[in-house]
């Protein structure tokens, strides 16, 4: 089922949110609310499904949720202590 | 307030097919002709949205093969089940128009400004973003040493054999359902044991971008860590389910 299926990484949203924000993403550093590891928005384990969830890498725990309707989006970072822009 | 942010709204672009390559029976490159395009970096993607004649409408990822500054070419394997790779590989023709939204990324890019030595890994048509790389070292003339370490199913798998000879690079192949007679390479899939005899050493810090299916991307990023490569070292690009 191509890119539907399976545990991808941050790079499958990046045209998401792209769209939504007007630059890229997939390099924006996110430190993790749980365990306080960070990275880059592209090595989160996303999964895609009727929404999409991206989770910390090393402790699996949900740091972006993603539902898109109705031509809006609604995007839940409750799991992410801060970002960092560039 | 002195300003007022305006957020420019990436849209869908019209892109028009204007040729097509078979590169393997599953995987066909296209050129496209992209109104408004941006231009890309390497590595980077775009993503295709077709739409049905009764509005319903399929979008899929498929990464960039052109060099920065050489157009916008895809190179795409056809998956059975697949919503959108069948029409592309099978049934696009010239002219055909559909939507794109890009380019995308600004992670999993090389842009040929590092003098680190790189090392490219790929599974099946994760090679696609590595070619991408590879065309663009040679077109600007980067004396940055870069190898290419690349897993197939069989050797009428492999993309773009013949311009990977002529590109420059080092190409390490592995064949991992049948190899031909004679063959020499490697025959196992990619592994901690097989990126020892074959990757940069680690105290040159190589930069390292890995794309293929899900399992093939983890299980050399894990082979990478082990040999003592520094995880931000490591670039990867998950494509899912298939790839060898």
């Amino acid at each position: 089922m191509e890119m539907l299926d399976l545990r991808l990484d941050g790079n499958a949203i990046g045209g998401l949110l792209l769209e939504r924000f007007g630059s890229d993403l997939t390099a924006l550093e996110m430190i993790c609310g749980a365990c306080g590891a960070h990275g880059e928005l592209a090595r989160l384990d996303v999964y895609l499904g009727a929404g999409i969830v991206g989770r910390c890498r090393h402790c699996e725990a949900v740091m972006i949720r993603i539902v898109e309707g109705r031509g809006r989006a609604w995007i839940d970072l409750s799991g992410t202590a801060s970002l960092e822009l560039r | 307030m002195a300003e007022t942010a305006v957020v420019r709204r990436l849209t869908w672009l019209a892109a028009s097919v204007a040729g097509a390559v078979q590169e393997t029976p599953r995987v066909r490159t296209l050129d496209l002709q992209v109104g408004g395009w941006a231009g890309h970096r390497a590595g980077q993607h775009l993503d295709v949205r077709l739409t049905a004649e009764d509005g319903y409408q399929a979008e899929r990822s498929y990464s960039i093969a052109s060099a920065p500054g050489d157009g916008v070419q895809l190179t795409i394997e056809r998956l059975d089940d697949g919503e959108v790779s069948p029409y592309l590989v099978d049934e696009a023709r010239d002219g055909d128009q559909f939507e794109v939204r890009g380019p995308i990324g600004g992670f999993f890019v090389w842009d040929g400004d590092e003098p680190e030595p790189v090392l490219l890994v790929a599974g099946g048509s994760g090679v696609v973003p590595l070619l991408a790389m590879a065309r663009h070292r040679a077109r600007i003339g980067s004396p940055t040493p870069m190898r290419l370490v690349y897993s197939s199913r069989t050797w009428e798998d492999v993309i773009y054999r013949d311009e990977l000879e002529a590109l420059g690079l080092d190409v390490v192949y592995t064949l991992t359902r049948a190899q031909p007679p004679g063959w020499t390479g490697y025959s196992r899939r990619i592994d901690r044991e097989l990126l020892a005899e074959v990757a940069w050493p680690a105290s040159e810090s190589p930069r390292v971008y890995v794309c293929g299916s899900t399992r093939f991307v983890d299980a050399a990023a894990d082979g990478l860590l082990g040999l003592g490569y520094e995880a931000d070292w490591i670039r990867t690009e998950r494509f899912g389910a298939t790839g060898s």
